[in-house]
Order: C-alpha cells, then sequence, then structure tokens
C-alpha cells in the first residue's frame, strides 16, 4: 500500500467524512466546555430571580444596616452584616492558619525534602482534604472546642474561633498543594541562578522561587478563600447558630452558609419572605466568592505582566 | 603570571560513572582560561566543582584540590562551606536566568543576600557593574523594570552584571554565547575579555573559535582527562599531543 496518496478533492467522500467527524468533535466539545458554563450561569439565573421578590419588600437600607438578623421571627430584622461578619470572622481566622501554613509545607516540600520524602508526605497531606467535613465539625466541636476552653475559659462552646481553626487544617492541602505544584515548576536554573549567588537554601526559597511562582501561590490562596467563605458543615456544627454582628472569635455566630443550612432544615412555606432569606444569602456568598476570584485573577494577572 | 587557583588530581564520579580522572591545571590571575572538548568529556562537571555546584545534589563523589591563591585553601574541603566558596566565584549559566524581578532587584540580589543594606552603596554597585557588562546605556532609564523583557544577549550581560556586582575572584561562565545569536556572541566576547583586567575568568566553551579568539589558556579534555593545557595560540596551532590536534581540526568530536 502506497504511504502517500494523492491530493483529494474537496467533494471526494474521504475528505466530506473526515471534515464532517472533524465538526462532530468539535462540537462534542463546545457542549462538555459549555455545560459547566451553563450550570454557572442557572445557578445565578434561580438565585436572582429567587431572591429579587425580598428586595421588593425590604429595603436595601434595612437589608445593608439593621443591627439583626432575624428573619423568622415576629419583627423581622434583615441585617445581612450579622451573617456576612460571620462568614468573614471564621475565614479569616482559618485563613491565618492555612496560608501561612500551607505555604511553609509547600517550600518544605518542594526545595527541602527528598524525592522519598515528599511522595511520602504528599497523599498524607493531601488526605486532610477527603475528609468527610461533618467530620471535621465534631472534631472542632467535640475535640478542639475543649481543649482551647481549658486555655481560655471564656470561651463559648460554641465559637468561630474553634471552627475557624479546624476550616484551616482543612484548607491546608488546597493551598499547599497547588503551591507547591507551581514552586516545583520553576525551572533549575532559576534555583541554580540564585544559589550560585551564595544565597542559602532559605534565601532561595523565598526571595526566588516564591515570587517566581507567585501567579500559581495565588492561585491556591484564591482557591482556600473560596473553600473557607463556602464551607458549611464545620462553621453550622461548630460556630453555632446565633447570627450577631460582632468580630469576637469566642462566641459563637453565624455564617451565610450555616444559616441556609439552618433554616433550609425548616419547614418554610415556598414563597415566604422567610424561604426567600436562603436564597440571598445565597447570593450575597456567591457575590463574595466571585469577587474574590476576580481579586485573585487580576493580581494573578497584574503578577504575570510584571514577571514574564 | 600569578596563579588564581590550581586544581589537583581532582576525581569526580556520579553513581557509579567516573568522569574526571586525577584532572590538573593552573588558573591564571587576570587571565581567561578555556575549557574545551567533544561533549561528555567533563568540562562542564569540572566548572561546576570550582563552586561547589554539584553539593546540592546527592550521589556525587570527588576528591582532590582546587586551591584558591593567595591562601591556598582547598575550596573543595569538606571543612569549607559552599555557600562561602559561592560568595567568592561567580557563574554565569548556559542559558541566561535572570531572575523574574527588576533590572535593579537581579543585581541588588547578591549584594542582599550578604546582607548589604545601605542604599546608596547597592545604586553605586549596580551602576557600576552594569557599566563593566557594557548594559548600563541601554537600561539606565529602566531600571526598575522587569529584567526577563530584556533579548537575550542583554539578559546574559545581565547575568554578568549581577555575578561581577559582588566583586568574585573568579567568574565562571558555562557556554555563556550558546544560546545567543552572532551578534549578542560577539558582544559577550568582547566583553570577555575587556573584564579580564578586573576578574579571573574560566569559560567552558564549544566554539573552538571563541576559545582562541577570547581565552588567554585552553585546555582540552576528553574522556574525563586533561589531554593538553597551554597558551591558546600554542594549543590552536602547534598542539602536542595527537588527540587535541584531531579535535581542533575536526576529525572527532
Amino acid at each position: 500500500m502506497a504511504i502517500q496518496s494523492e491530493f483529494s478533492t474537496p467533494q471526494s467522500m474521504k475528505r466530506r467524512w473526515r471534515n464532517f467527524k472533524e465538526s462532530f468533535i468539535h462540537l462534542l466539545l463546545l457542549v462538555c466546555a459549555g455545560s459547566s458554563v451553563l450550570v454557572t450561569f442557572g445557578v445565578i439565573y434561580t438565585l436572582v430571580s429567587e431572591a429579587m421578590p425580598f428586595f421588593l419588600e425590604v429595603p436595601i437600607k434595612n437589608f445593608l444596616f439593621d443591627t439583626e438578623w432575624t428573619p423568622l421571627f415576629e419583627n423581622p430584622q434583615y441585617g445581612i452584616m450579622n451573617l456576612i461578619s460571620g462568614t468573614l470572622l471564621t475565614t479569616v481566622i482559618a485563613l491565618i492558619i492555612a496560608i501561612p501554613l500551607g505555604t511553609v509545607a509547600a517550600v518544605f516540600l518542594s526545595e527541602y525534602c527528598s524525592n522519598q520524602v515528599r511522595e511520602f508526605f504528599k497523599p498524607l497531606l493531601e488526605l486532610l482534604a477527603a475528609v468527610p467535613t461533618v467530620v471535621y465539625g465534631y472534631f472542632a466541636l467535640l475535640f478542639v472546642t475543649p481543649i482551647l476552653q481549658k486555655i481560655i475559659p471564656s470561651l463559648e462552646s460554641f465559637n468561630a474561633l474553634s471552627a475557624g481553626i479546624v476550616m484551616g487544617i482543612m484548607i491546608i492541602p488546597y493551598v499547599s498543594s497547588l503551591s507547591e505544584d507551581s514552586m516545583r515548576a520553576v525551572p533549575l536554573y532559576l534555583r541554580e541562578g540564585s544559589l550560585a549567588m551564595g544565597a542559602s537554601k532559605l534565601q532561595t526559597s523565598f526571595k526566588v522561587i516564591v515570587p517566581a511562582a507567585f501567579s500559581g501561590i495565588a492561585s491556591a490562596y484564591v482557591l482556600g478563600i473560596s473553600r473557607a467563605l463556602g464551607e458549611t458543615m464545620v462553621v453550622a456544627i461548630a460556630a453555632g447558630l446565633q447570627a450577631r454582628l460582632s468580630l469576637n472569635p469566642l462566641q459563637s455566630t453565624q455564617t451565610l452558609t450555616a444559616y441556609i443550612v439552618q433554616v433550609s432544615m425548616g419547614d418554610l412555606p415556598q414563597g415566604s419572605i422567610g424561604y426567600r432569606t436562603i436564597y440571598v444569602s445565597g447570593l450575597v456568598l456567591l457575590l463574595f466568592t466571585l469577587s474574590f476570584n476576580l481579586i485573585g485573577q487580576s493580581i494573578r494577572a497584574r503578577m504575570e505582566k510584571k514577571y514574564k | 603570571m600569578v596563579k588564581k587557583a590550581e586544581v589537583i588530581n581532582l576525581n569526580f564520579s556520579y553513581t557509579d560513572k567516573k568522569v574526571l580522572n586525577s584532572v590538573s591545571l593552573p588558573i591564571y590571575e587576570n587571565r581567561i582560561t578555556a575549557l574545551i572538548g567533544p561533549s561528555g568529556c567533563g568540562k562542564t562537571t569540572l566548572l561546576r566543582c570550582f563552586n561547589r555546584m554539584h553539593d546540592l545534589y546527592g550521589s556525587v563523589k570527588y576528591d582532590g584540590q582546587i586551591n584558591l591563591f593567595p591562601d591556598q585553601l582547598n575550596i573543595l574541603s569538606k571543612e569549607i562551606d559552599p555557600i562561602e566558596v559561592r560568595m567568592k566565584i561567580g557563574m554565569v549559566f548556559q542559558k541566561p536566568n535572570p531572575f523574574p524581578k527588576s533590572i535593579y532587584e537581579n543585581i541588588a540580589y547578591g549584594l542582599r543576600v550578604r546582607g548589604v543594606k545601605k542604599k546608596s552603596f547597592i545604586d553605586e554597585k549596580i551602576e557600576d557593574s552594569l557599566k563593566k557588562a557594557g548594559l548600563w546605556k541601554e537600561v539606565e532609564d529602566r531600571l526598575h523594570t522587569s529584567a526577563t523583557a530584556l533579548s537575550g544577549g542583554q539578559q546574559q550581560r545581565l547575568c554578568i552584571a549581577r555575578a561581577l556586582a559582588t566583586e568574585p575572584d573568579i567568574l565562571l561562565l558555562d557556554e555563556p554565547t550558546s544560546a545567543l545569536d552572532p551578534i549578542s556572541t560577539a558582544h559577550i566576547e568582547e566583553l570577555v575579555t575587556e573584564l579580564k583586567n578586573a576578574v579571573t575568568i574560566v569559560m567552558v566553551t564549544h566554539n573552538l573559535h571563541q576559545a582562541a579568539r577570547t581565552a588567554d589558556f585552553t585546555s582540552f579534555m576528553y574522556l574525563g582527562k586533561m589531554i593538553e593545557f597551554g597558551e591558546s595560540s600554542q594549543i590552536f596551532t602547534n598542539p602536542k599531543e595527537q588527540k587535541t590536534e584531531n579535535y581542533i581540526t575536526g576529525r572527532f568530536g
């Protein structure tokens, strides 16, 4: 059989069949890629359309400035800041734990340990991400909180601190794994260049490798933030269900997600204001994660422009 | 002519493969010494012994001496800290490897690593070393822009400036022009020739013309052995060894 064939005409069956296959595959790939985008838009549509009636009844001013969040009480108040403060509080505590530990773990795995040690450590670290979050919730409530109470006697049994810390531990692998990948992708010649200048391993890691890998590390942080903002079970179990406008980590608090869990477990009449608040909380949460993602993306773009 | 360093009976092996076999040669102060030889002859391995780069990786074994004058200190000795060796001996790599930082920060890096904090001193050093590397005119008004935006030849001159800023005793060049176009190559060669007034240079090169043009001394290596060492004019016109002659006339390698 001849390897090289004659040139075909555009009308030939062979070429038509090939073009058909190509465009079919093209379509198939487009559908696969498009479906996730479609789901996102679907979610946004549901949230917005279900939340809109809420804003027709509750003035934005009350929504932003009411001092309490009591949508299910007789004289309901809708101060969303109560839930936002709880969400931000637990998230910040989680990040205070996860970002330094995750980054340091990534530096260790990428720059310091041998291949064998890494192969041993990395799966173990990633196992942290595989533990069901409900387990983390009870771990916080029944293990971490009692320990913390011995140190801080005024700590309530449901509190933001313990939930935040455990959430932080939970997202360490998200931060470290992605950061480590991007640090390891820093070319060897930069590492050698730095060491040849007389730099120590520590100086090389933090002055050359981390800045060079920063766009990847920033993505890791953004992922960690999104995880912390959206985490539900840990805070619902360990942080309590008391919405309050406070940044005191020793008290119980309620996050947007924990509120959604709490309300959706009751039997609210569909279409009532109380029912709408579920979607409103979801929408606010989505806005937060979205804006953090955008901020992360712009930081990344700026770093890439600066360093590439 | 004063010796700046001397290699004595240097043996080197990766796990079970011997790459350097009892290599000895002198390095003269303020001269350029070129290491030539076919791929795999061990010339880059030898170069990287000078700043103990091999210590970064396990599974290598070496013995012998590289004595640094005037103290006649053996920099391969286990008692000597490799980081201190690298502070005295600068290196420029095959592929330009500026850090993803500004031009300014690239050159300041070596100084900062050495604990220099005074800004006026750093500024002065940056201007000085960029001038020595012949890059000052091109970058003086954009010192704070990214170094990676420079052309390949400029990047390599930046790497030379970076190494010069810390005033090394010896500057190692590992095929410094192999990734560059002919015009940038000519620039670097010219620069290297000028630099020997300030620093002792050891250079690995695949380009025989480059060695003949720039180096004062040339050593020809083959299969991990030092075959011949001498003044470049002698090596390239009147080699004593048959192997050297075969190599420089293109009969093998």
